[in-house]
């Protein structure tokens, strides 16, 4: 909302300086974003009346154009072109400095001098307008010479841009940020003049009012005015509307828009004579029905809209036939707008269902500053000393004015104001000080709330109507201690850093999460961050068969699935780091993945719907960790390699997991992709392996091995869940060890994991065995390899004494066999 | 059947042999271009329709465009078949057993890594955090309508809505699950769970990823992180948050940037307040960045509103809290100097290098 300080003064002396206003308004929760001089600055330009205007031999943007400024004609080169000979527009001579900070200097440009500069309206910081010099004639009746700031009756102002925040809806008006600077300042408050009806026939002998839908709208009043005749509105007028951001129009529709800005009251001003009966009504619209809005735009009305429990009521104004012209609270209808010719108007000022509104808004897609307000909440109060207003400051253009005593006035449902009994220890027990009650009476009652005592020294705290956002109850009583520490000053309240008995600390998730993190580091990986929402080529490339989770309403067609897997995004990335020419990458990732609830046998449920009332189905969300490992040697074997070195992170030795081929992993090479099942337990932890070689070609262009390893952490914790560190620490046998080797062709049937398994149990001096060599060709029988261990034997208490290593390596051979593996 | 039929029959027949005969991709391509190419016997009984009454004509026209698509439709057929067969053969031929790999015979080549740095950032703040007494805990990325808003006393077409472009997924009823757009849904987890286990009180950080439906730029991401906290214990205070968001401010961005509080509207606390700390840029001074007050806002608080209390089952009379959020993608910039927070997900080598 924009501010311009000089009406801000109408209501409040402010001696501030405007830094001074800003870290006022700041702290009272109104943020200002900008401060914006305007108007000012302009002494030096003045008036200059167009002689003639010539064409530059070899250019076709600028112009040399002759003016007379009040001392002989001068020449100055121009870029713009719309205006003709004859008309005023300004114009800073040389030496002069615009309110921007440009100096005027004089220049030669394609041979042609120029001394001085016409210029724009933005130019001059009037307006933004930039489309062309600022034409003088169509604001004013100029004289040459004459200074521009003069011309336009223009008063040097500072514009301050505040935001203001969802629970102050009395603070969307001039008025409002008057009221609260005033609290704060602690100085009166003045209210701006009010014109009183005029004498003679009264509303009720001319105009209707019909309150149908009391829920809709808590209140409606209808005004006549008479005599009126539309034209411009005063300078002073149009000035602070465009200050203010909006365009001035004519002197009713101004009327009506500044006391709008002014009091935070919307009201709309109709064409008496082109409303059935001089008769306004609210109601629901049905089904059905169709208005034509000012915007020019058809709009059907009551059609249930998409959002979360809308039914698709529109509020609506109706004429005495009864039929749809206005949309209520938001924009009206086309066919009663205010024209040169109206000489009567109907004013409405009316107070909505600020829900209602919300609704319409959002279903229509139309925000207004009419509906803004609404949808915060409107003063139902407001409404007669709005029109009361909208008729002084119409006055000053139409003298004559009549306004109809007695204005139709009809009540709807008002919600009660917020009440709310207040305890010194309620403030204390919020703010963690006390505020002495006469403050807190003082800032309260600046703000209009009603405050009287209540039992046992307690506050009985009434909201005014200008805030229904203020509740009642428990509720209500953060409201009100949140208006007193606002009033108060929220930078003069104590800090106190609390502590407590419980530890802080990180989740078992997020230490393995951090450990891994850190591995991957160590060992060369690069973190990348690609996106979670994909595109449907990305899902179908590796889950064609899946359902995808779709996003109703995506940025881009790019975006629009949450993804099922990290690879793709991962690809993508490596391809854009290659065609950069980078492509010895290793990259990692966690990223949460999702799958439909229906691809799941148990799909997440989660309060949901109107209230929470249902359980709804979720996707489930697993986060993986996934690493593409793509320097030029990397394979499956390298993905293998990298899987060994990040399960000692985890403490896993290569004898607490098993690699299992499996075909059918989205993404991967069907014979060099195994998953990874965690012993004893048999929990799949990921896989490791290859890209499918042919997703990769489809989308690099080239088919690189390129090494993969992902895993799903949420396994990963399972399946070490309530596991603690060893109980026992083995202390290794202070005796030697006998090293011995043992190399069998084994059945390609059966794992090495599994032999060395069965190697290692097998005799109770067997330390540990290790697989160091693998053949494969000629020489052995068809569908079998050659493994050979590498067995260290120990003995805690003696020296194995040579029986004792020939009895192991025995039984060793022995266990073997039984797994249909024959030493060499 | 005349004889022209029957030399169409016979072309036909021995195409569709030729085309099921064929044992590699190569073999097939060769007898589909015999089959139907311009030397074809079909290309010269087409060739031979001149000669025809016109009623015939179109009759041995519609004859030759069916057998045409029929042999198409075959060699397309065994083509699918010979791909598949190569690509088995191949990838038996190309088999592992990954079981069988020495990982020792693998040596791994020492070159270092870069984590990412929101990452990086997120663990800092995590480790402030928990320094100051406080849990971490995360929640799921897709929630509902709920949780997202409607439990943080946000009800359906609030205006205050409009805060947060929100991703809707398509499931269900429209508009009921969304991408959450912010990480206070979290929240509303954990005080249930605190209320249905009876283990209030609640000192909880929660980082996490968030949507909005934001075109990004360099300053705002569609998918950005941010990191929630939320307190509920007996007899905290509004001087309890700012405390904590002081003592949070000197230890992660220095003991000489201070926090201010200034009022705020969140639907789901009650005072609300933005809090802003000095510049990181000029410290204080004064400069383009913070419009020249020499403060930044860096995100949102509050004491917990009683009706969001309400929604969880939390008395108001016994417990008290507060909570607060802000980006830590945000952090991440300001701490880096990111001009452009898109870099962060260009993934550009150059750019990932950077960091440790």
């Amino acid at each position: 909302m924009k501010v311009p300080r000089s009406w801000l003064e109408e209501f409040v002396d402010l001696p501030e300086t405007d830094a001074e206003l800003r870290a006022t308004l700041d702290d009272l929760g109104v943020v200002v974003e900008a401060i914006d001089h305007v108007g000012g600055g302009l002494g030096e330009v003045v008036v200059a009346r167009v002689e003639s205007i010539h064409a530059i031999d070899g250019a076709d943007r600028i112009r040399r154009v002759v003016v007379d400024a009040g001392q002989g004609p001068v020449e100055v080169v121009c870029g713009a072109w719309n205006f003709e000979v004859g008309q005023h527009v300004p114009f800073a001579p040389v030496g002069s400095v615009l309110p921007g900070g440009l100096a005027i200097n004089r220049r030669v440009m394609r041979g042609v001098t120029s001394n001085g500069m016409l210029c724009s309206a933005r130019e001059l910081a009037l307006r933004d307008d930039h489309e062309g010099l600022l034409i003088l004639d169509e604001l004013t009746v100029p004289e040459v010479g004459q200074s521009v700031a003069a011309a336009l009756d223009l008063v040097p102002d500072v514009v301050f841009t505040v935001s203001v925040e969802g629970n102050r809806p009395d603070a969307w008006s001039i008025l409002g940020v008057a009221r609260d600077l005033a609290a704060r300042l602690e100085r009166p408050l003045r209210t701006p003049a009010l014109a009183p009806p005029s004498p003679g026939d009264d509303t009720a002998a001319l105009a209707g009012a019909d309150l149908r839908d009391p829920t809709l709208c808590s209140r409606l009043t209808v005004s006549v005015m008479e005599n009126v005749q539309i034209g411009p509105s005063p300078a002073w007028v149009a000035q602070r509307l465009e200050r203010a951001g909006m365009r001035s129009i004519n002197n009713v529709v101004d009327a009506s828009n500044y006391v709008m800005l002014e009091l935070g009251q919307p009201t709309h001003p109709y064409d008496l004579d082109l409303v059935a009966r001089a008769s306004l009504g609210v109601r629901a619209a049905h089904p059905g029905e169709t208005l034509v809005t000012l915007d020019g735009t058809t709009r059907a009305l009551a059609q249930a809209g998409r959002g979360l429990g809308d039914t698709g009521v529109d509020c609506v104004i109706v004429d005495g036939d009864d039929a749809v012209i206005g949309l209520a609270g938001i924009m009206g209808g086309a066919s009663s707008e205010i024209s040169d010719t109206t000489s009567r108007v109907l004013l409405e000022a009316a107070c909505f269902d600020a829900m209602a509104i919300a609704r319409s808004s959002k279903r229509h897609g139309l925000r207004t500053e009419a509906s803004t307000r609404f949808e915060r909440g409107v003063d139902p109060e407001l409404a007669l000393r709005a029109v009361a207003r909208f008729v002084e400051v119409l006055r000053a253009s139409v003298p004559d004015l009549v306004w109809r005593r007695d204005p139709l006035d009809l009540r709807g449902q008002v919600a009660a104001p917020g009440r709310v009994r207040l305890r010194g220890s309620d403030v204390e027990r919020a703010l963690g000080v006390e505020i002495e009650v006469g403050e807190v009476r003082r800032h309260l009652e600046a703000i209009g709330f009603a405050v009287d005592p209540g039992p046992g020294g307690s506050l009985e705290v009434t909201a005014p109507t200008s805030r229904p956002d203020v509740r009642s109850g428990v509720a209500g009583r953060a409201d009100v201690i949140e208006e007193i520490a606002r009033l108060h000053s929220y930078r003069r309240l104590p800090r106190h850093t609390p502590t407590w008995p419980e530890p802080g600390g990180l989740s078992d998730r997020q230490r393995l999460r951090r450990r891994l993190r850190a591995a991957l580091v160590a060992l060369g990986v690069t973190e990348v961050w690609t996106p979670s929402l994909v595109s449907e080529d990305h899902f179908t490339r590796t889950h064609a068969g899946a359902q995808p989770i779709r996003v109703a309403n995506p940025l881009a067609s790019e975006s629009a699935i949450l993804r099922p897997t990290l690879i793709t995004g991962m690809i993508d990335a490596l391809g854009r780091n290659r065609e950069r020419g980078f492509s010895e990458l290793r990259l990692g990732e966690f990223g949460v993945v999702f799958t439909h609830p229906d691809d799941v046998d148990e799909p997440r449920r989660s309060r949901g719907g109107v209230g929470g009332a249902a359980m709804l189905e979720l996707p489930t969300e697993d986060e993986r960790l996934t690493v593409l490992l793509a320097h030029p040697d990397d394979d499956a074997t390298t993905a293998v390699s990298l899987w060994a070195r990040l399960a000692g992170v985890m403490g896993w030795s290569t004898t607490q997991y098993r690699l299992r081929t499996r075909k059918d992993v989205p993404g991967t090479h069907p014979t060099r992709t195994a998953e990874v099942v965690a012993r004893p337990r048999g929990v799949v932890v990921g896989v490791v392996g290859e890209l499918d070689p042919d997703l990769v070609g489809a989308m690099l262009g080239t088919t690189p091995r390129i090494g993969l390893v992902d895993l799903d952490l949420g396994a990963l914790e399972r399946a070490r869940a309530g596991e603690g560190p060893p109980s026992t620490a083995q202390l290794p046998s202070r005796f030697p060890s006998a090293l011995i080797d043992l190399a069998f062709t084994v059945p390609l049937a059966v794992a090495a994991v599994d032999l060395a398994d069965t190697l290692r149990a097998a005799s109770p001096v067997v330390e540990s065995v290790r697989l160091f060599d693998v053949y494969r060709g000629s020489g052995l029988p068809a569908d079998t390899r050659s493994l050979a261990f590498a067995v260290r034997l120990s003995a805690p208490d003696h020296t194995l004494e040579e029986g004792e290593v020939t009895a192991a390596r025995q039984s060793m051979i022995d266990a073997a066999l039984t797994e249909g593996a024959r030493l060499r | 059947m005349t004889d022209w039929d029957l030399d169409l029959e016979r072309a036909s027949s021995a195409a569709l042999a030729a085309l099921a005969g064929a044992a590699t991709v190569d073999e097939l391509e060769a007898a589909a271009a015999a089959a139907t190419g311009k030397r074809s016997p079909l290309a010269s009984l087409q060739r031979s329709l001149g000669a025809a009454e016109p009623a015939e004509r179109r009759r041995r026209g519609a004859q030759i465009q069916a057998a045409r698509a029929r042999l198409e439709l075959a060699a397309a057929q065994r083509r699918d078949e010979l791909l598949a067969s190569e690509r088995t053969a191949w990838l038996a031929a190309d088999a592992l057993d990954l079981g069988d790999v020495i990982v020792t015979n693998r040596p791994w080549s020492v070159t270092m890594g870069h984590g990412g740095l929101i990452p990086a950032v997120q663990a800092e703040l995590e480790d402030v955090f928990v320094a100051m007494g406080f849990q971490v805990a995360e929640g799921p990325e897709v929630e509902t309508d709920w949780y997202n808003f409607e439990a943080l006393n946000i009800p359906p077409a609030h205006p205050a809505r409009g805060l947060w472009d929100t991703f809707y997924v398509d499931l269900g009823e429209p508009e009921t699950i969304v991408l959450r757009t912010h990480t206070s849904p979290t929240q509303v987890h954990l005080m249930e769970q605190a209320v249905a286990t009876g283990t209030l009180p609640i000192h909880s950080v929660m980082p996490g990823r968030c949507y909005r439906r934001d075109t990004p730029d360099a300053r705002h991401l569609a998918t950005f992180h941010q990191v929630e906290g939320l307190v509920v214990d007996r007899g905290i205070t509004f001087a309890d948050l700012a405390g904590v968001i002081e003592t949070f401010t000197r230890a992660f961005f220095g003991p000489d940037i201070q926090s201010r509080l200034r009022p705020g509207y969140f639907p789901f606390t009650e005072p609300s307040a933005e809090f802003e700390i000095t510049c990181t840029i000029c410290r204080g001074a004064g400069c383009r960045t913070c419009s020249h007050t020499g403060w930044i806002e860096l995100g949102g608080c509050g004491m917990m509103d009683p009706d969001v209390f309400a929604a969880v089952g939390i008395d108001p009379d016994e417990w008290s809290g507060f909570a607060f959020g802000f980006g830590i993608d945000r952090c991440a910039q300001m701490r880096a100097g990111i001009a452009d927070l898109r870099a962060l997900t260009d993934n550009d080598v150059r750019f990932l290098e950077q960091f440790s």
